[in-house]
């Protein structure tokens, strides 16, 4: 176990080096921002003082090696436009995304799991056959069309709800949350329901292919036999073997929620880091673009390696062995 | 003589039995409504795009055809011209419809041209892994692994925001965000080919070996990959849309379907819905048309569902 914890460790930080060496590259091709910083009167002596300030005067694996060095003590440089640490910036809006995201996860599961257990169970019915069906929209609508069509219908027409924005927040454990409030929800609930469309479909996918596979199984007809409700075999012996895949799926597609964010928020005028992305790629804020696609690689491996902890946990068959497995 | 032995592809020997699975798969495709409105749509919209040019009733690109005075009419509008905008008009007086028209050729020929490009690549660096094998497989597929742990729209952001706009540039992006799925797919099946007599049979008369590579295993690799190429269309008419909206797709003078929503967008609190509403009916269409029919595809081909 810690020969694999070990192992498993240092493919993270190869991967984490991988993505910070790319990422540097990319970023360092997106342009210089001295001409976005420098007022444009400024004469090349003011231009090189500028770049001088900001290190940008120094050769690529010079820049590259401070770069580095400075990313392992937690500095990502400071944020052209905000003036202040890239880091810190991104962490004002990363409550507001992980918030975002988790609501949707959550979503996408009570939503997923009864309709994919219930197509599953009737694959034959019109209930199964149209939870099947409408799920191919789900998987393969554009997501941010969809918020759209949300925001006209919810904001503008029937004017219930807020057409963007994050509503009032209270700080938790450190963190301004915006769930604590009625006017919070109701600001959340669109984004939230946009973004879980997309993984709701893939969980009802997944609960419904895993459903059919395990009501054949053995232990179930036993269950059957033994005359259990099947209230109580759904509940027990269904849903505990299906969980499996679905946490595993979840848990790496989280990520991919996050990166999603990126769009959802824009539709929605979300406060989150995901428009901060586009906002900094559209001025060159070159650190903070580093500093979000540093974090968010940050988090993906983190919930890879989560994951793959979790996995071997849940399921003894998961063998430990050579890489190849 | 032996010289003409050597230069005939092998596995040849079931041309007619394939052709009549070809003509039993079809029918079990065209024997399921879904697919069989999928198809529909698909082709419709498909001629629709194709022969815009010839059918639209105005030529959105064609300055001289379009007023100023025109914008943003409601739908059913009569234009300047006397002609009438059917689903409208947006903030340059352009006719919805035929601007929808050709955003279709652009989401098309993008999602179409990309998925084309990428199954090639992915497809030969697939079968060059498991052939040769070793390290170079376990270089390929820790890269492909790599690459498809990170969500591709995070890939595409990152790669337009280096290149800039452009058409060319949009497919080439997306052409990065998919081959690693070929490569995957292919090596899969690839790897399944390789060890059967056939190829060994080919080992032996002396093939040289890319003639083995394309001629016999790549053509037996191609089954499941048509699968995820159709249903790889629509993700990546759906990418190339979302970009396009985030603003660093397709260049202004160019509007995809994705564009086209992207300025309905700034209007959409004003109520001005036309806009953005009808060229996204007509992305979902694609979009849904092409899963209908590739779910299908992958029950047909899949033997394993047929009852």
């Amino acid at each position: 176990m810690i020969a694999y914890l070990l192992r498993r460790l240092g493919q993270s930080a190869l991967v984490l080096f991988t993505m910070a060496v790319l990422v540097f590259l990319a970023v360092f091709a997106l342009g210089s921002p001295v001409d976005m910083l420098a007022s444009p009167d400024a004469d090349q002596a003011e231009r090189d003082a500028l770049a001088a300030r900001f290190g940008l005067d120094q050769p690529l694996p010079v820049q590259f090696a401070a770069f580095l060095g400075n990313a392992l003590q937690g500095d990502l440089g400071a944020s052209f436009v905000y003036g202040k640490s890239a880091l810190a910036v991104i962490g004002e809006r990363l409550p507001a995304t992980i918030e975002l995201a988790l609501l949707a996860l959550t979503f996408s599961v009570m939503i997923g799991v009864p309709l994919g257990v219930i197509a599953g169970l009737r694959p034959k019915s019109i209930a199964g056959r149209a939870i099947m069906s409408t799920s191919i929209f789900g998987f393969s609508l554009p997501n941010f069309w969809i918020g759209m069509m949300l925001i006209l219908l919810f904001s503008v027409y029937l004017g219930w709800l807020p057409a963007g924005g994050r509503g009032p927040t209270t700080e938790v454990l450190g963190m301004q949350l915006s769930i604590t409030s009625l006017e919070g929800w109701r600001h959340l609930i669109l984004p939230a329901l946009t973004l879980a469309l997309y993984k709701s479909s893939l969980v009802v996918r997944l609960c419904e292919a895993g459903t059919r596979e395990i009501v054949t199984q053995e232990y179930i007809r036993f269950a059957r036999a033994k005359g259990l409700s099947s209230f109580r075999i759904i509940w027990l012996h269904l849903l505990k073997n299906m969980m499996i895949p679905v946490i595993t799926i979840l848990g790496m597609e989280f990520g991919a929620m996050i990166a999603f964010t990126v769009v959802i928020e824009t539709v929605f005028a979300y406060p989150g880091m995901g428009k901060l992305l586009i906002e900094s790629i559209n001025r060159l804020d070159r650190p903070v673009v580093v500093a979000y696609l540093m974090v968010t690689t940050v988090i993906f491996v983190l919930i890879n390696f989560i994951v793959d902890l979790l996995y071997v946990a849940l399921d003894p068959r998961v063998r430990l062995g050579g890489p190849n497995e | 003589m032996g010289e003409t032995i050597t230069t005939r592809p092998l596995p040849a020997p079931s041309v007619a039995k394939g052709e009549r699975l070809l003509l039993r798969q079809l029918r079990d495709l065209v024997s399921s409504p879904e697919a069989v409105i999928g198809l529909v749509i698909l082709l419709t919209l498909s001629f629709a795009a194709i022969f815009a040019p010839l059918i639209a009733p105005q030529n959105p690109y064609d300055l001289m055809q379009l007023d100023i005075m025109d914008n943003m009419l409601p739908p059913g509008s009569t234009l300047g011209g006397g002609l009438t905008a059917w689903l409208g008009t947006d903030d340059q007086g352009r006719d919805m419809l035929s601007a929808i028209m050709y955003g279709m050729r652009v989401s098309l020929g993008v999602g179409i041209a990309s998925v084309v490009i990428a199954s090639l690549i992915g497809a030969l660096i697939g079968v060059l892994s498991a052939y040769i094998g070793g390290r170079f497989d376990a270089l390929v597929m820790r890269i492909v692994d790599l690459q498809l742990s990170f969500p591709s729209i995070l890939i595409a952001l990152v790669l337009l925001t280096l290149f800039g706009r452009g058409l060319d540039k949009v497919v080439l992006s997306l052409v990065f965000v998919q081959w690693a799925y070929y490569a995957r797919t292919v090596r899969g099946s690839a790897l399944v080919e390789k060890n059967k007599d056939y190829i060994a049979a080919a080992r032996c008369l002396e093939i040289p070996q890319w003639r083995v590579l394309v001629r016999h295993m790549l053509p037996n690799c191609i089954p499941p990959l048509i699968v995820v190429s159709t249903v790889q269309v629509a993700h990546a008419i759906t990418l190339e849309s979302t970009l396009s909206f985030l603003g660093v797709g397709v260049p202004v003078t160019q509007p995809s379907l994705g564009m086209l929503i992207a300025t309905g967008y700034d209007f959409l609190l004003s109520g001005k819905y036309w806009m953005s509403t009808y060229p996204g009916i007509a992305l979902v269409l694609i979009v849904v048309a092409i899963n209908l029919v590739g779910d299908r595809l992958r029950a047909v081909l899949n033997p394993r569902f047929t009852q």
